[in-house]
């Protein structure tokens, strides 16, 4: 069968990353092929290396048996190549027709011909069953109907590769049907389809080939037919456990914090937590573990006050806490390490003694009467800094200037010294060197310790299943399961994160 | 290099660079830029009369530089000093208008407390439409900013005007009158300035020490970290635009008690915009606008006499133009220089 896309021993180095290291990837014409991975592993790079967005270091890219060289994704879309980005790239105050023909318009003389541009995609939308309307402005879309414009955008430019990056991420089961309805479609017309995701029960259903990362190399290459779910979940993740965290078996008794069938929307006003309740006892890591956008972050706002959640309710130290402010539920013994530091945790042009201060700043013994006590603050910096190593040990200096692994000390000394009662982790070593992320496992466990309930949202498997004393798998805003980290296979909770439930899995 | 010192060094480096390039287009224009520089300076600082005069111009922009800069540092861009100064300077004539039968002493502090709280609670309106439906300040202050205009010449033509020609209020109380520092000739120096650089100390105070000046620069730097960490933004935001406001009123206020002695039409003239180029100048810092806008009002009265040896005023619009280019681009430089710290640093 002819080949579409061969990339040979692709190699592409980021500043302290090889983020694809040798990669081969082969995908014949009209077929569905998925490349798989978890986060960072170099998946997104491969696929910005095939639509001309960067160079790689070495290797050889072809595309339909011929050598290619881009300098950008002009090349790539003239060799027939498209991308559906996981940001759409859309004029929201345009309409679909105006949108798709944007960059080459079709034109009377030099007048743009808006009856003409219509009349094109509504053809192309027929005849792929992309229904859509050419007049609609994309503002008033769904996001699945954005998506769709996407794919026309691309076919429009006469591709015949189809790039998808995380299709479904921003999807509904729903929408999610639809589209692998207009992919076959697609693939029935000759169209060749490659498909980024890590959700591996959607892959196994649209795939017919599927090719594995991990860590910038591929680790297999499979047939649909010849293989299943957990085959590829091993594949993907790996090894059992990287990191073994020396820790004893939690002494749990008091419940911290009482989650009952919450509920919460995000910003498109969509359920993204559909009624999860579980409970943290004192001394207690409880991990929540799943793939990035299933609900976990909404969670983590609604739990830290910066959402309100539509429905259940939180309960923190036996008080109905449900829908309090951060300052509220700071004050009754809430802290936060958030997933981003730079967004949420610091600001980055305050020096860093301002920073360690942020939420306790009107407190004692930071103020005297309506006035910041610089002294107090600095000499409480001072200690944190040799406390936790801060380098430079410089508290003036502002946090902008700090590296990620000490900007990221920065927020966990601020948020474990305001000794709390409930801390609630988001990914806490995302982007961290292996000495920084040592430091904050040994910080979080040895907080534990001293009997304050922590809910741990990572992304990292490995992390997770050796930090946390109980485990939650989180699918599409709700719970998979609740296990022990010790009693279940790496494979498991990769089925539990793909969307299986636990009392299923240990069914079969 | 340090961030002080820079803060300090951009502003003076700023104005030389745009002296040496205006005497280019002086000399442009056939004359001779040291015999216009030399007639400025005289103009500005060559007798009391000057001084007295750069003073009286100054301490208003002193106020708005101050007003514009404080929203910057709450991350408000404040446009409407113009319309608070209007509303400050109208409705504390209103009231000063009605307290013959009061003490200087009370009748003082209290006109200046009137026109805060009018320029305060017009500019609240922008705070509270930003704060609950997040409608952007920079346009409805510009909205306010007609609405006070024509509010305030409706009101000097028909309740509370006087007279023929210009339309003007009646003259307030005479125990509203701020006292003259000094008077020289027919002029008569406000204490006004004193005033001014107290609200300048005060509002330095509250930015670099106290709480809410913690919270409010917070959130100007991050709104995402300030809600993090418990801070209120939309009462922040409105807390921000009141007191930038205040400054805008007061800066009207003791125009009408230490200047005109009542209410014009013409009364702002665009100094609350020039508050703008202020705080740019200034560096958004409370002492640094003082001599922003000492700078400013020198220029401006300097440039009376630079026309009386044949050289345009217009010249100093020049100077100031590329004073604020320099200034701004500078920015432009720095940001970029920060930004590259910060990838090496990630």
């Amino acid at each position: 069968m002819e080949k579409a896309v061969e990339m040979i021993q692709i190699v592409k180095q980021f500043p302290g990353v090889l983020a694809n290291d040798h990669v081969d990837l082969i995908v014949l014409k009209g077929e569905i092929h998925s490349v798989v991975g978890e986060n960072g592993a170099g998946k997104t790079t491969l696929m910005n290396q095939l639509y001309g967005l960067l160079k790689p270091d070495s290797g050889e890219i072809r595309i339909f048996e011929q050598k290619v060289s881009f300098k950008g994704p002009r090349d790539a879309i003239a060799k027939g190549i498209g991308m559906v980005h996981q940001h759409f790239m859309l004029v929201n105050n345009l309409t679909v027709a105006e949108n798709v023909v944007l960059g080459s318009e079709t034109t009377r003389g030099i007048i743009f011909d808006l009856r003409e541009a219509q009349k094109r995609v509504d053809q192309l939308s027929r005849s792929y069953g992309l229904q859509v309307d050419p007049t609609a402005k994309i503002e008033d879309l769904p996001v699945g109907m954005q998506q769709r414009v996407e794919i026309i955008k691309t076919l429009y430019r006469g591709a015949e590769i189809l790039i998808l990056d995380e299709p479904m991420a921003v999807l509904t089961p729903q929408e999610t049907e639809e589209l692998f309805s207009v992919l076959r479609k697609l693939k029935e017309n000759g169209k060749t389809i490659i498909f980024i995701s890590h959700k591996l029960n959607e892959v196994m259903e649209i795939s017919d080939r599927i090719t594995v990362m991990r860590q910038g190399k591929v680790t297999g290459v499979l047939n649909k037919s010849e293989t299943d779910v957990r085959e590829i979940a091993r594949l993907m993740v790996g090894r059992e456990v990287v990191f073994t965290v020396q820790k004893l078996p939690a002494k749990s008794s008091d419940v911290v914090l009482r989650v009952e069938n919450l509920w919460v929307k995000d910003y498109r006003k969509l359920d993204m937590v559909k009624g999860i309740s579980f409970e943290i006892r004192k001394g207690e890591i409880y991990g929540i573990a799943g793939v990035a956008g299933n609900g976990q972050s909404e969670l983590v706002e609604a739990l830290t006050g910066l959402r309100k959640p539509e429905k259940g309710r939180v309960i923190l130290c036996g008080e109905d806490v449900t829908g309090k402010s951060v300052r509220e539920l700071r004050e009754k013994g809430m802290a936060h390490i958030p997933e981003d530091r730079h967004k949420y945790g610091l600001i980055l042009q305050y020096p860093a003694y301002y920073n360690m201060i942020l939420g306790r700043h009107y407190v004692q013994p930071f103020v005297k009467g309506d006035f910041l006590d610089h002294r107090k603050i600095q000499e409480f910096t001072k200690t944190i800094f040799s406390q936790f190593d801060v380098r430079p040990n410089n508290i003036k200096m502002l946090g902008m200037n700090f590296s990620g692994g000490n900007q990221q000390k920065l927020v966990v000394a601020r948020e474990m010294s305001a000794q709390p009662k409930l801390l609630v982790v988001s990914q806490p070593t995302r982007g961290l060197d292996v000495g920084a992320t040592e430091f904050i496992h040994k910080a979080l466990i040895q907080l534990r310790d001293t009997g304050v309930a922590i809910l741990l949202v990572s992304m990292e498997l490995d992390e997770i299943m050796s930090l946390s004393d109980r485990l939650a798998v989180m699918y599409s805003g709700q719970i998979m399961g609740e296990v022990d980290p010790k009693e279940v296979t790496v494979e498991e909770i990769g089925l539990m994160m793909a969307g299986h439930r636990f009392e299923d899995l240990r069914r079969v | 290099m340090n961030n002080k010192l820079w803060a300090f060094l951009v502003p003076i480096v700023s104005v030389i660079m745009a002296l040496l390039i205006s005497s280019v287009v002086i000399l442009l224009i056939g004359q001779n830029p040291i015999v216009a520089y030399a007639a400025l300076f005289k103009g500005a600082f060559g007798s009391k009369l000057a001084i007295a005069s750069v003073i009286i111009k100054t301490t208003p922009l002193i106020l708005t530089g101050l007003a514009v800069g404080f929203g910057f540092r709450a991350g408000l861009f404040n446009i409407g000093a113009e319309g608070q100064m209007v509303m400050g300077a109208m409705i504390a004539t209103a009231f000063a208008i009605n307290v013959a039968w009061m003490p200087a002493v009370l009748a003082i502090p209290l006109t200046m407390v009137v026109g805060m709280a009018a320029g305060a609670g017009y500019a609240a309106i922008a705070g509270v439409l930003k704060a609950k439906t997040g409608a952007h300040e920079v346009v409805t202050t510009i909205m306010l900013n007609w609405i006070a205009e024509y509010l305030s010449s409706y009101v000097v033509t028909v309740p509370m005007g006087v007279g023929f020609g210009t339309p003007k209020s009646p003259e307030i109380a005479n125990s509203a009158k701020l006292p003259p520092l000094m008077t020289v000739q027919a002029t008569e120096l406000t204490s006004g300035i004193i005033v001014a650089v107290i609200a300048a100390v005060v509002i330095y105070i509250v930015l670099e020490k106290t709480t809410k000046g913690y919270e409010l620069k917070g959130t100007g730097f991050n709104p995402y970290a300030a809600e993090y960490g418990g801070i209120k933004i939309s009462q922040n935001i409105v807390l921000a635009m009141a007191i930038s406001g205040a400054l805008s009123g007061l800066a009207g206020t003791l125009e009408v008690m230490g200047v005109h002695h009542r209410f014009l039409g013409t009364l702002s003239g665009g100094k609350g915009f020039d508050g703008i180029s202020i705080a740019l100048i200034g560096q958004n810092n409370p002492i640094g606008i003082i001599f922003a806008a000492l700078l400013m009002g020198s220029l401006r009265t300097g440039s009376n006499e630079m026309q009386f040896v044949g050289v345009p005023k217009h010249i100093i619009l020049i100077v100031q133009a590329i004073i604020i280019f320099l200034v701004a681009a500078d920015r432009i430089v720095r940001t970029i220089l920060i930004r590259k710290k910060r990838v090496k640093a990630s």
